[in-house]
């Protein structure tokens, strides 16, 4: 069988945290009664003109500057033409040939291996309204509804070069743009609410070959494992449809969650022929070194930035730190809890181990953790300074996880402090060694492992509260 | 370049016009009245001149951030020929 390596480019749309519409007055704001964040320009009726909210350019520039592009100073829009109902004037406004950026990179890691992956453009344009369908799906419905809420919110998007050789590289540059329009606050990132929506260029050629293969277009990924587990089955899909010597059309396909496939979407209208000429409604925004050096200025810490800082700051190892920076939330976290932690990679462990196997299970985020980052901090401090066992330091995490109480109060009442007392641990020892002869014995035939037992004897004996350390020290003290 | 009847059939079916067959050379001459004049300018020398794309000498028209209340959902929708479950009703869009 033919060897393939996989070509995919990612196109990902963003929408900006404006208030307003990118061309209208109206609310920006996600809504669930439809068609009430709407007017006579959004809804396109005639008379009305746009004007660009300055605010779109502004965080267009942050997110461009952010992945080390290059911002355009002339800029025009353009008219994207189209029939179908998700926009009311039956064209899109968007940036064709004049993008506000272009030539930027944003550098992944995966499996240790560093990547620069290029971006190619980002240009801001309009979003389109929504369908709702009568029926399951949209090929079996015989009438929708639509509603234009969404219609003329500010987006940006963001075209990716076809640099990425595998899903897990699509994921890493997928997760790490994430990251960087989280930091620098343009868009919320909600992938299940759609705020961020992925498109998937997907292609294959033989090794070697220089020439990318024909290449198939994945729309509806919204989330990352929806995004590698569709480039998985359309690079599957077309090996198969090259080995039984077919050939692959350029298309557009859909990715179905719930069965796991991509399915070909055959829209009425023929071949795409979007006629984009020039919006004389709108003048050019020209951009100058000023605009551009303020907003430069104004950046905040990005990922990469902030996790070598951790790694400068904390000494976390790099694996920590990159992923406590992969979402602002967990980064801010960290840092607040660090200012009263004795020990950063306690905090660390927590937020990878225990915290983040929670927020997995309740699905949610870590902005929505009850915990307090103080009381995080107390908790890693208890075990640090050696009142609590780790064994203990869980227990008492489950019971915060109910009420955020302080862990120190926690420990009270629920009678867990670690006996670091001598006397009290050496009644547990002497009661161990009187009991278990046969192991003391054991132990002094030469077989070490009976010592596991017996400090198995006295933590229980202790009911887990007697300090671990003090108990291996004491016993083999005391059996010597 | 010669506007054809294939050509303008597909324009038509792009922009969702009717082209009435008896009524196609009309269309055809008119369109190629079009081409021509694009032709003659497509003759004149532009080699120094910049792209024009805008021809006023304004630009950087914005508008501050802020959100003000549109139409309520009943007038929004007070003209649409149909409405279901607070949205205008289409017809079928895939096939």
């Amino acid at each position: 069988m033919t060897k393939y390596t996989t070509v995919i480019g990612l196109e990902v749309h963003a929408e900006l945290k404006t208030k307003s519409k990118a061309f209208c007055t109206c609310s920006a704001e996600f809504t669930n009664v439809p068609n009430t964040h709407v007017c006579p320009g959004c809804l396109g009726l005639p008379g009305t003109l746009p004007v660009l909210n300055k605010q779109v350019v502004e965080f267009a520039i942050r997110a461009g500057l952010a992945v080390n592009c290059e911002i355009q100073k002339y800029n025009k829009f353009d008219r994207k033409s189209y029939f179908y109902p998700d926009l009311c004037t039956n064209y899109q406004i968007s940036q064709l040939d004049k993008p506000i950026c272009l030539a930027g990179h944003i550098d992944i890691n995966v499996d240790g291996e560093e990547k620069r992956i290029g971006v190619t453009r980002i240009h801001m344009e309009q979003d389109a309204g929504k369908l709702v369908h009568s029926g399951a799906t949209i090929s079996t419905s015989d009438y929708s509804g639509v509603d234009y809420n969404r219609a003329g919110v500010a987006l940006i998007e963001i075209v990716s070069e076809p640099d990425m050789r595998s899903a897990e590289e699509a994921r890493a540059y997928l997760e790490n743009l994430k990251a960087i329009l989280e930091y620098t606050d343009v868009c919320d990132c909600k992938m299940q609410e759609g705020s961020l929506r992925c498109d998937a260029n997907v292609s294959i050629m033989p090794e070697g070959a220089t020439e990318f293969g024909t290449r198939i277009e994945i729309k509806n990924l919204n989330s990352f494992r929806a995004l590698v587990r569709a480039i998985d089955y359309e690079v599957q899909r077309q090996k198969e449809v090259l080995e039984d010597g077919g050939r692959l059309i350029q298309e557009t396909r859909t990715w179905d969650d719930a069965n796991g496939v991509t399915l070909s979407m055959r829209n009425k209208e023929t071949a795409e022929d979007y006629r984009y000429f020039p919006d004389a409604d709108l003048v050019p925004v020209i951009i100058d070194d000023a605009w551009i050096e303020r907003v430069r200025a104004e950046l905040p810490e990005l990922p990469a930035q902030r996790q070598a800082r951790l790694m400068e700051q904390f000494g976390l190892p790099k694996y920590d730190a990159s992923i406590i920076v992969s979402t602002k939330a967990m980064a801010e976290y960290f840092d607040e809890a660090v200012k009263t932690a004795k020990d950063a990679k306690g905090v660390s462990n927590w937020l990878l181990g225990d915290v983040s196997a929670y927020l997995n299970n309740e699905g949610i985020s870590i902005s929505e953790f009850k915990v307090s980052p103080a009381n995080l901090a107390e908790l890693v401090n208890l075990t640090k300074e050696g009142v609590l066992s780790s064994k203990l330091a869980k227990k008492v995490f489950t019971e915060m996880l109910k009420e955020d109480k302080s862990p120190k109060a926690l420990v009270k009442e629920l009678g867990l402090e670690q006996v670091s007392d001598e006397g009290a641990i050496m009644q547990f020892v002497e009661e161990a060694i009187a009991e278990n002869p046969q192991s003391v014995a054991d132990f002094k035939a030469g077989k070490d492992r009976a010592i596991g037992f017996l400090v198995g004897q006295i933590m229980k004996k202790s009911k887990g509260k007697a300090n671990p350390g003090m108990v291996q020290k004491m016993l083999k003290e005391k059996l010597q | 370049m010669k506007v054809t009847a294939d050509i303008a059939l597909r324009i038509a079916d792009l922009t969702k016009v009717i082209i009435p067959e008896a009524e196609m050379d009309a269309y055809l001459e008119h369109y190629n009245k079009v081409f021509d004049y694009a032709d003659e300018l497509q003759k004149l020398d532009t080699e120094n001149v910049e792209p024009t794309t805008y021809i006023l000498p304004i630009y950087n028209a914005f508008r501050e951030d802020v959100a003000v209340e549109g139409v309520t959902q009943e007038v929004a929708l007070k003209d649409a020929p149909a409405v279901y479950n607070g949205g205008f009703k289409v017809p079928r869009v895939m096939e």
